[in-house]
């Protein structure tokens, strides 16, 4: 909302300088976004009158205007359309700083030779004083506008921006905005007194107005004028439109629009004449009935939008916008004129339907009440007659189903120190209400107390703490912390877990990233991991294709950020994600597992001139997942697996034991290469894929502690030849099944010429230790001997000599 | 024999003088104490002696022993010390070589900035909940006082799910985490303090100061006795902390549906030190967060008495914080994950 200040000054006196009035409005929570002096930037900017004008001697579209300035006069070449002899202008000379029309920036105006004509100045439009966007022709002054003087003095103004909160539908007015100036300068709203005369036949004679949907409707106001000429607005009233970003259009529609700034409470003109039967009906449209708005559309109506209609037909969509066949154009004479309430919930529903919203509808959505009909209604009557040279039919006509006294609130001491923590007494918090002219009595601890009108979002006892809290100002609260006992606390196992996953892979070198959890179908399919996964979850409303779903895996994007990140990464790339995932389940909200995701592409180790380079493989995201267990406490295994979306032949599932059951933790792998391939990733890249859900039972087991051993161990190596196909892990099995063995390493692998064809040498580092006595090499022997044995038996391992 | 003794002392203690090596030391030791030298010789020979030429000799004698003993001991050591220092000298390194690199990775800035924010308000007994992201329209909006067609509907416009509606209405992206708070004050009895984190989605242009994904936190406190000072206090604790205590803070009327009284907190521009600057669109103030006391109809939906029990809540952005701590313009520098970017932090 923007207030002129001299304008605000109508009502109030305004004892601060003006930016104290801003801080004070701010505190108060009608935060100043920006205080704008109009006319700061016109320097050199006067007010003229074009005395004379001829024909450009070499260009047809151009003329050259000689302008009066009072003490001197100029002819500067123009080309606007709108140029006549005896208009006010304004007039910038050489110096002054004007918008360029074609930039929008500010440049300064230099003498130029245009065709061949020399011009010292030039004529300005709305666009290039930055009043407003046209740039159409000049702008034309009003009449009185006094030649020689400084444009900023005629038409300059200090308007403050104003951000009124949802709340506050009265605020979106100067009136509103006075009241609460009052209260932050102290001073008393004055508000002039409407007079007007009224002659001939009584309104109700000529008109009716009659609610039949009255639940959409609480009260209908209007008022009839006669004798209407429509015409261009005197120029006080275009400043003040001009000064709040509304462009002056003609008498009746700038009175209107005038005096909706002024109360808040928006109007609509109907042509009389064009009101069949003089009626108003104010009822639901029919179901799929068509309507041509003002702006020339044509609309489709629904049953549950609210109409004003004349005897036969809709004549506007209520409080959203008028209707082409009863508008005021140029010939109208005589007006009728509404002043009406209606219900906001259905009006924001109507407005966002049609996708109509307006200042009106804007103030109607915001439930402003139905009071502020009457003074407006009866301002913008004053105004019709004064500026319009129309005669007002006697009395208004005024259906008011909705209307209900102003329920009294009642607002105690106690509870008011209870919320705030300031005791205010009854006195202090009657002095702080009627300052905000909310109408109230003492008794005792209480205070009752009666909303006005125009503050329809003062509804409980809270609402009135607030004004008295606000009228002292939160800054006189003091600061104090909770002294009441901690609630109880539990633990958070999973931000812990969280917390201890991304720094412990950090640590390993992996940079944590954050995606968007929303994402396109194109980058779901080229990771899906298997066919026959549920659909993933759609927006209705999705902004671009880019985010129409939400994520059911945090791949895709992982790859993609990768893939994005190699234009300008050389060697190694390690990130990770820890989030969520979002799965669809029937007649419920969606499942959101938190997964943590990671990729690793390039060199394993930093470039360096101590190192080599090589890149990383299925070994390396093992071991980072080895390591990233280790700390966690898991104890886990590798298995195989069959992930789609990971090279077939190198990819393990990670599994753990809990409680007896054993559970899949996740995947990792070499990413398939043909995945690689759709992200335009070069080389091997390794990703890992784990359920925080699946990882948080290990993660928060307590393990008992084991006694570190008292006697010295013995250490035996072992090499075996064995058939290709024989795993480690086969090995693993039965030498970890041995009693006296607690550590088992395998500390090399070998295919090549020393071996046979179709075998392997793998060659183990065997801990040998006793909880309760020094080993002898003799029970040492004698285990080995069992352990080779059971190799030999069943897995056909030889003794490598 | 005395005589031949301190002549012997002379001329060790020399020679040893001029040794200035190990193979040197040891033929001197041969020379002077060894089995054949002149004072074992001596040494040996003290039997033959008076009783009285014995004791002087003989005193004389392992006198010198001693002392050529702790001489070559002394020789010794200053020996090696200065091999070492040679023999270092020729393994010097280049200290402006680069280290051999051991990975170091980063958490994500806005990580970061979540747990330390977090930190602030566990320590202050708040414990951190969660919620889903894919909300009821009940929790979003209904239980928190912005029924249908409510005009702060359209400051929080929504992404809606292909999903069928339920009994709490229809799903959506949650458009702030104060839908947790609703979660909360239903799940929880009294005394309750708690702080909610999470992503937030609303159907918004994007630029450099607005995501349509982004995330927030949220607060609720409730407890006999909680007042407008206690939400002052908490909040003025958590400004001082994240952002210093030099810093003013400024609380504001502001409106939410949620609360009453609302409450807005600034705090001095971080840029411009409340002199008016660009960032602050030359207010010298920054707005942090919006809060109030809880509204009687939003804890009368979480089953909570609001005479019985004070309540507070407030509610912030995350990204703003760390754009306003190390000078970030462009918010979307967050989620473009460019590693030239998250290394910094």
């Amino acid at each position: 909302m923007k207030v002129p200040l001299k304008w605000l000054k109508d009502y109030v006196k305004i004892t601060l300088p003006v930016t104290e009035l801003a801080e004070g409005l701010t505190a108060t929570g009608l935060e100043v976004g920006e205080i704008i002096n109009t006319g700061g930037a016109w320097e050199n900017v006067i007010i003229g009158e074009v005395t004379a004008i001829n024909p450009h001697p070499n260009a047809d579209r151009l003329k050259l205007a000689t302008v009066n300035l009072g003490k001197e006069q100029e002819t500067v070449v123009c080309g606007a359309p709108n140029l006549n002899k005896g208009d006010k202008i304004a007039f910038a000379r050489v110096g002054a700083r004007l918008i360029n029309p074609e930039t929008r920036k500010a440049e300064e105006l230099k003498a130029a030779k245009i065709r061949g004509v020399e011009s010292r100045g030039m004529i300005c439009s709305e666009r290039e004083l930055g009043i407003s966007d046209s740039h159409e022709g000049i702008m034309v002054l009003a009449g009185e506008a006094e030649v020689g003087t400084a444009l900023a003095d005629f038409m300059g103004d200090t308007v403050l921006d104003i951000d009124v909160t949802a709340n506050r539908p009265d605020c979106l007015s100067v009136v509103g905005i006075a009241r609460e100036a009052a209260a932050i300068c102290g001073e008393k709203v004055n508000i002039p007194e409407i007079i007007y005369e009224e002659v001939g036949e009584p309104i109700e004679k000529q008109a009716s107005v009659e609610i039949i949907d009255s639940e959409l409707c609480p009260r209908y106001c209007a008022s009839l004028i006669t004798n209407v000429k429509i015409k261009e607005s005197p120029a006080w009233l275009q400043e003040r439109l001009i000064a709040c970003g509304q462009r002056p259009i003609s008498n009746i529609v700038d009175i209107t629009n005038y005096i909706m700034l002024e109360y808040g409470q928006p109007l609509h003109s109907f042509d009389y004449e064009k009101l069949k039967g003089g009626k108003i009906v104010v009822q639901r449209a029919k179901d799929g009935e068509k309507f041509y708005t003002l702006d020339g559309e044509e609309r489709k109506l629904t049953g549950d939008m609210l109409t004003i209609r004349d005897g036969e037909r809709a004549v506007a969509i209520a409080g959203v916008m008028g209707g082409l066949n009863s508008d005021v154009t140029e010939s109208t004479t005589s007006i009728l004129l509404e002043a009406a309430s209606f219900k906001a919930t259905s009006l924001h529903h109507t407005s966002r339907y049609l996708g109509l919203t307006s200042e009106a509808s804007m103030r109607f959505e915001r439930d402003i009440g139905a009071g502020l009909t009457i003074p407006a209604l009866k301002h913008a009557t004053q105004l019709i007659a004064e500026l319009g040279g129309g005669k007002v039919a006697k009395g208004i006509i005024d259906v008011y189903p909705g209307k209900k006294d102003p329920e009294p609130i009642t607002i105690t001491t106690e509870k008011t120190e209870r919320l705030i923590g300031v005791a205010y007494n009854s006195e202090q918090i009657v002095k702080a209400l009627t300052a905000l002219g909310i109408e109230c009595k003492a008794e005792g601890a209480k205070v009752r107390a009666t909303a006005p009108y125009w503050r329809s979002d003062i509804k409980i006892e809270e609402d009135l703490i607030e004004e008295v809290a606000r009228f002292y100002g939160y800054d006189k609260i003091p600061l104090t912390l909770l002294g009441q006992e901690i609630p109880r606390q539990d633990p958070s196992p999973e931000i812990n877990l969280k917390k201890a996953i991304t720094t412990s892979l950090a640590g390993m070198g992996f940079q944590e990233i954050m995606n968007y959890s929303l994402t396109s179908l194109d980058m779901i399919n080229k990771v899906a991991s298997d066919p026959d996964t549920v659909k993933p979850l759609r927006l209705t409303n999705p902004m671009t294709a880019d985010q129409e779903y939400l994520r059911p895996s945090l791949r895709g994007n992982l790859l993609s950020t990768l893939a994005a990140n190699r234009r300008h990464e050389e060697g190694g790339v390690a990130l990770f994600e820890v989030g969520k995932v979002y799965i669809p389940r029937k007649n419920d909200l969606p499942d959101e597992p938190e997964m943590l995701c990671g990729v690793m592409n390039g060199d394993r180790a930093e470039r360096s001139w101590l190192g080599s380079e090589s890149a990383c493989d299925f070994y390396d995201v093992k071991g980072v997942m080895e390591g990233l267990f280790r700390q966690l406490g898991i104890d886990i295994s590798f298995e195989n697996s069959q992930d789609e979306g990971l090279h077939p032949a190198r990819q393990a599932a990670i599994t753990a034991t809990n409680n007896g059951r054993k559970v899949k933790l996740g995947v990792i792998g070499e990413v398939h290469p043909k995945t690689a391939d759709a992200f335009e990733i070069e080389g091997t890249v390794c990703l890992f894929e784990i359920s925080i859900g699946a990882m948080l039972p290990l993660a928060s087991q307590v393990k008992m502690y084991k006694p570190v051993p008292r006697f010295p161990s013995t250490v035996r190596d072992m090499a075996l030849v064995v058939d290709t196909s024989v795993t480690n892990q086969q090995i693993l099995d039965i030498v970890k099944g041995f009693k006296l063995i607690s550590e088992v390493e395998l500390f090399d692998v070998y295919a090549g010429k020393q071996v046979a064809e179709g075998k392997k040498s793998l060659a183990y580092r065997l801990i040998y230790q006793a909880p309760d006595h020094t080993l002898t090499d003799e029970e040492v022997n004698k285990v080995q001997e069992q352990v080779t044995a059971r190799l030999a038996k069943e897995l056909g391992v030889t003794l490598r000599k | 024999m005395l005589n031949e003794i301190e002549k012997i002392k002379t001329e060790a203690l020399k020679q040893l003088g001029g040794t200035d090596n190990a193979k040197d030391l040891e033929a001197w030791r041969v020379k002077y104490l060894g089995k054949k030298s002149p004072l074992t010789q001596i040494l040996r020979g003290l039997a033959g002696l008076s009783i009285e030429e014995r004791k002087a000799v003989g005193a004389a004698a392992n006198q010198l022993k001693n002392q050529l003993e702790n001489a070559s001991t002394e020789k010794e050591t200053s020996l090696r010390e200065a091999q070492l220092k040679t023999e270092a000298q020729k393994e010097s390194v280049d200290i402006s070589l680069p280290g051999r690199p051991y990975p170091a990775g980063h958490v994500h800035p806005i990580t970061k900035t979540i747990n330390e924010v977090s930190d602030i308000f566990v320590s202050m007994g708040f414990q951190i909940l969660g919620g889903p992201d894919v909300e009821w329209d009940y929790y979003n909006f209904e239980a928190l006082n912005i029924p249908d067609e409510h005009p702060a509907r359209d400051n929080m416009s929504s992404f809606w799910i292909d999903a069928p509606s339920g009994e709490k209405g229809k799903q959506l992206l949650r458009t702030h985490t104060t839908a947790i708070t609703a979660r909360t004050l239903e799940n929880y009895e009294p005394p309750i303090r708690a702080v909610e984190v999470g992503k937030c989605y609303r159907y918004e242009a994007t630029d450099a100061t607005h995501l349509n994904i982004f995330h927030h936190i949220d607060g609720i406190a409730v407890d006999k006795g909680i007042t407008m000072g206690d939400l002052k206090g908490v909040l003025y604790e958590f400004a001082r902390r994240y952002f210093g205590g030099e810093r003013k803070v400024r609380f504001r009327v502001d409106y939410f549906p949620f609360v009453e009284p609302g409450v807005e907190m600034a705090i001095e521009c971080t840029v411009c030190k409340g002199a008016g600057c660009r960032v602050c669109k030359n207010s010298g103030w920054l707005e942090i967060l919006g809060a109030g006391m809880t509204h009687p109809y939003v804890l009368r939906r979480g089953g909570i008495d609001p005479e019985e029990y004070g309540s507070f809540a407030f509610g912030m952005g995350i990204e703003r914080l760390p754009m306003l701590r190390y000078g970030i313009e462009d918010m979307r520098l967050f989620y473009n994950n460019d590693l030239r970017f998250l290394r910094q932090f």
